[in-house]
């Protein structure tokens, strides 16, 4: 095997994180106290440095590059999938940073570990053996666990990490397990040569294969059957930790999904597609249904986002028949990343002085405290409804067409349904916000930093603004995911 | 001049900017400043319609004022706006009833006056882009984008029972909307594009036809609102501020038949045809069923909201007996009266059911509880003796007398219902009776005898703001009852073009198509 620097220049940005991250990690030791900001400073950057840097390979790279023996490939997906992962993981650390700061959690640790949760998600992104794969989700794994459980003066937190590393570690050797699976039957881990091998011999093996892999992957997505872990771990872990989860891991899991079912599996379409209709109809319902009886917010968020991983399953399934379900489901993913995003921001922007401000009551009369934060929350809280005009409902209509298109007119209108319960306990919080004066005990005005505000507006408004103007993100999806 | 600039667009986004301008002055204590910006901005907005009129072509049935350009690309989603007669009748009744509402706003209205006038500026652009769109997808994002500040207006201004009101109404039309989400992406399958011209003529089979149907009908049921679905309306009605009720009752209801005579006639008119018959069972149910109920009622805003189903029931009777007169009659005649009828009947009801609701407000308003409740009041006419001749002007013109706008419209539904079958007409006649009498049982205990109790004995008489709302809405009530023949004008020959598009091919091969246009 002989190294060249293409092979390396493909793999810029990981090599530049991971070379940042071992960097900053001996800086940090150095600093005193008080110049902590540097190591936050400095991952931000090395943050936007890769965003460049992958900006620049999107242009460079129009045909799939594999390299280290077919192990990596940059791809438009890949560069997409990482391009987001950037542009979330920044916007997580950026939110965060108060909220970590008012709290007994390790500073420079925790960006740290989000580092190299950023850079297992960036391999994930880019893999192209099973192997691979199966090393970004780990790093990914790990540092999350470890970042759940920071936050030590909470028994929430504890509990959260607990579950969350168990059942994690659980799906991961189910994953394991299925990867195993398709080595013996195929003699390869390569994604390619295993759909040619599986082209050939379509036995009961290869179903079984499939199922563990595909509910290993079901796991880390968080979606019916494997969701156990999802709402506890969103509401025990600290609210910047929840959001981290809630954003990026959420693309890059989409992201190798869709490279694991189009390109390693496209010869067992027969069996994946009825078993994603089960999982999203069983995710959609469950998680819209559970979640109006919720009354703390992260926790309604966790079962919303059940339901939402659903929805995004949808067009992963009408990928095969349809033109534009993958990347349908690739705008849908990444639009309500962003949306969930913001709206986990106003849960921690909200929670001061270690008082977490999750529990619906608290939002009581927000209009009133605080307007602009309300109408912030209120658009966020639309789009995942998918009310127009906000960009919830086009991430809806185009998964819906895609649905429609490959023949699935029955599970458009099944999904609109869901949506329909789903409508219901989103509105109950803007009506808390909107149509009920605060409770005497709340302090009346709430007042932000103009960072959180900066960040905050640009996420909210972005929900509208994407929602008028949808038309460039669409396309890219379509140029990156096909 | 004014022709060319893009009248629409303005129409539409003009009140989105007062909108946010209204937000930017902030808090309750620069009230006067969003006040002054909002009644300057939908006074525009009216204004704006006057070029409109004056250029409309009445003898073209195509989309005119039309802007079109690529939205998204991807779905080739159109941003294509334009307006035939019905459209342009509708935008103007959007524009000159945002108009009373904000005005109407500027002394209901005690507290978060921005926001209330942001979320009504808003309503009445997304309300004008409906009746403007000609694409699909626009239209959909109009229809439901409008729910949003209709819910906020009902669920942060209404009385007390507001949040059960605003979340009934909001996933009522949601439910109904749905469906028809799915019904367009299925008709864009076929089609390859969004723009509802193209959904015309399709040459769909009959089980499709049915289904697609059923989603449109849902939807439009829904809003228009029909029995049995109708009852989020009277919740919605009584629980909304006095100008959500009047936006409600004058634009929204009118939104239903709107998208029966869009969408459901010329897309689906072999599922219509077959199923007109449950259509005007369900309409007929609507006028007698529903006017029974409001006889009874005990709250004035929920008779007048049973009013409006009933009144509406007769809009939709007259989309929907056009099949039955065809086939009768062999001639085009009687349709198009019905038709007519339908389109004048809802201007009428805008007019009637938006001044009643603002005269509830207004009572609401003087009485220290803000009661509803007819048993407060008694003796109104003794106080108020100016409002008492308007309000009588507008209860006469609910019950439909000669020379008002309710005539009109009901007597040419019921012209042409008796082209069909007797019964039908003497159904729909009995509209006659029953809204004489729970509109003017109403009016004696309120207004006439003595007056009751000292707070009635206190009420101050209108204010100016009031009466130049009440004059509007009286001179649009006479315009209408006397002198019609300008907005047939307008209506026929696009009715005439959708009437001919709406019949199944070989209905149409059966009659002369040459009479009337």
């Amino acid at each position: 095997m002989e190294f060249t620097v293409s092979q390396f220049s493909a793999a810029m940005p990981e090599i530049f994180l991971l070379c940042m991250a071992c960097a900053i990690l001996v800086v940090d030791v150095f600093l005193p106290e008080r110049y902590r900001f540097v190591t936050y400073a400095l991952i931000q950057g090395s943050l936007a440095s890769a965003f460049l840097l992958a900006f620049m390979q999107f242009k460079e790279y129009p045909e799939p590059l594999y390299s280290f023996s077919g192990h990596f490939v940059i791809d438009k997906l890949a560069v997409l999938s990482k391009l987001c992962v950037y542009m979330f993981s920044f916007f997580a650390f950026a939110y965060a940073r108060d909220y970590i700061r008012s709290r007994d959690i390790a500073d420079s640790e925790y960006y740290l570990l989000g580092l190299f949760a950023v850079i297992g998600m960036s391999v994930m992104a880019s893999a192209n053996t099973f192997l691979t794969i199966y090393l970004g989700l780990e790093l990914l794994s790990l540092a999350l666990y470890a970042m759940v459980a920071m936050y030590k003066d909470s028994n929430d937190a504890a509990e959260a990490a607990m579950k969350f590393f168990v059942l994690g570690s659980l799906a991961s050797g189910i994953f394991l397990y299925g990867i195993s699976m398709f080595y013996g039957l195929t003699g390869t881990l390569e994604l390619h040569t295993v759909a040619r091998v599986l082209a050939e011999r379509n036995d009961a093996a290869a179903m079984a294969a499939m199922v563990f892999v595909i509910a290993g992957l079901i796991f880390k997505f968080g979606a019916v059957p494997f969701h156990m872990w999802v709402p506890d771990v969103y509401q025990g872990s600290p609210t910047s930790t929840t959001l981290f989860i809630s954003t990026a891991p959420k693309i890059a899991a989409f992201g190798i999904t869709v490279r694991i079912l189009q390109q390693a599996l496209p010869g067992l379409q027969a069996s994946w597609i009825p078993m994603l209709i089960t999982i999203s109809i069983a995710s959609m319902l469950f998680g819209n249904l559970v979640a109006i009886a919720q009354t703390n917010i992260k926790r309604m968020l966790a079962y919303s986002s059940i339901a939402h991983v659903g929805y995004a399953l949808l067009g992963i399934l009408a990928g095969p028949n349809s033109t534009n379900g993958y990347s349908a489901a690739m705008f849908y993913i990444v639009t309500y990343v962003m949306v969930v995003a913001g709206a986990f921001a106003i849960v921690a922007i909200l929670s001061r002085n270690g008082v977490e401000f999750d529990t619906l009551e608290d939002y009581r009369g927000l209009n009133a405290r605080n307007p602009w934060l309300a109408f912030m929350m209120l658009l966020l809280l639309f789009s995942m409804a998918g009310v127009p005009p906000t960009v919830g409902f086009f991430a809806k209509l185009g998964l819906l067409e895609a649905v429609v298109q490959a023949g699935y007119v029955w599970l458009a209108a099944l999904a609109l349904v869901f949506a329909l319960v789903g409508v219901y306990y989103y509105l109950r919080v803007v009506m808390l916000m909107y149509f009920e004066e605060p409770l005497k005990t709340a302090c009346s005005r709430i007042h932000l930093s103009s960072r959180m505000l900066v960040a905050i507006s640009l996420n909210g408004t972005a929900a509208l603004v994407l929602g008028v103007l949808p038309s460039s993100l669409i396309d890219l999806c379509r140029i990156s995911v096909g | 001049m004014f022709e060319q600039l893009p009248l629409l667009t303005i129409s539409i986004w003009l009140p989105f900017l007062g909108g946010i301008l209204v937000l930017c002055t902030g808090g309750d204590r620069h009230a006067n400043a969003a006040r002054v910006i909002a009644v300057t901005v939908t006074a525009v907005n009216l204004l704006l319609c006057i070029p409109m009129l004056m250029a409309f072509d009445t003898g073209s049935y195509d989309m005119q004022f039309a802007e079109d350009y690529l939205w998204i690309t991807a779905y080739q989603i159109h941003y294509a706006i334009g307006v035939d007669g019905i459209s342009l009748l509708m935008v103007v009744l959007t524009n000159f009833t945002g108009l009373l509402v904000v005005v109407a706003g500027c002394h209901f209205i005690k507290k978060r006056i921005a926001q209330y006038m942001a979320a009504f500026l808003i309503l009445q652009g997304m309300i004008v882009g409906v009746f403007c769109a000609m694409d699909a997808i626009l239209f959909y994002v109009f229809w439901e984008g409008m729910l949003i500040p209709m819910y906020l207006s009902i669920g942060m201004w209404g009385s007390s029972n507001r949040s059960y009101a605003s979340i009934k109404f909001f996933l009522f039309t949601f439910l109904g909307s749905i469906l028809m989400l799915v019904a367009l992406l299925y008709l864009y399958n076929l089609t390859g594009s969004f723009m509802i011209q193209n959904f015309y003529g399709l040459q769909l089979g009959l089980s499709t036809q049915i289904w697609l149907f059923i989603a449109f009908v849902l939807a439009f049921a829904v809003k228009v609102p029909m029995w049995p679905l109708h009852t989020w309306l009277p919740d919605a009605h009584t629980e909304a501020p006095a100008g959500g009720s009047v936006v409600l009752a004058a634009l929204m209801l009118k939104l239903g038949v709107y998208g029966f005579l869009r969408f459901s006639m010329p897309i689906t008119p072999l599922a219509c045809e077959k199923l007109a018959w449950l259509m005007i069972v369900l309409s007929l149910i609507a006028v007698v069923y529903i006017g029974l109920i409001a006889i009874v009622q005990t709250d004035m805003k929920k008779l007048i909201a049973y009013s409006s189903i009933a009144h509406m029931g007769f809009a939709t009777l007259a989309c929907f007996i056009v099949y039955q007169i065809v086939i009768d009659s062999h001639s085009l005649q009687y349709a198009y009266l019905g038709l007519e009828g339908a389109v004048i009947q809802m201007i009428a009801h805008a007019f009637g059911s938006g001044a009643m609701f603002l005269g509830v407000g207004m009572l609401a308003d003087r009485m220290y509880n803000h009661s509803r409740l007819i048993k407060d009041y008694g003796g109104v006419a003794n106080t108020m003796p100016v409002f008492a001749a308007f309000f009588m002007l507008f209860a006469m013109s609910n019950v439909g007398l000669p020379g008002t706008a309710g005539f009109v419209g009901e007597f040419m539904i019921i012209m042409s219902a008796l082209q069909t079958h007797f019964f039908v007409a003497l159904f729909a006649a009995m509209t006659l009776i029953l809204s004489a009498s729970y509109t003017l049982w109403m009016y004696k205990r309120v207004f006439f005898g003595p007056v009751t109790n000292e707070n009635v004995a206190g009420f101050k008489d209108m204010t100016y703001l009031e009466t130049f709302n009440y004059v509007l809405l009286a001179a649009g009530v006479f315009y209408v009852g006397l002198y019609p023949d300008p907005l047939i004008k307008i209506l026929r020959v696009t009715l005439g073009h959708l009437l001919l598009q709406s019949l199944p091919p070989d209905l149409a091969m059966t009659v002369p198509t040459t009479t009337y246009l």
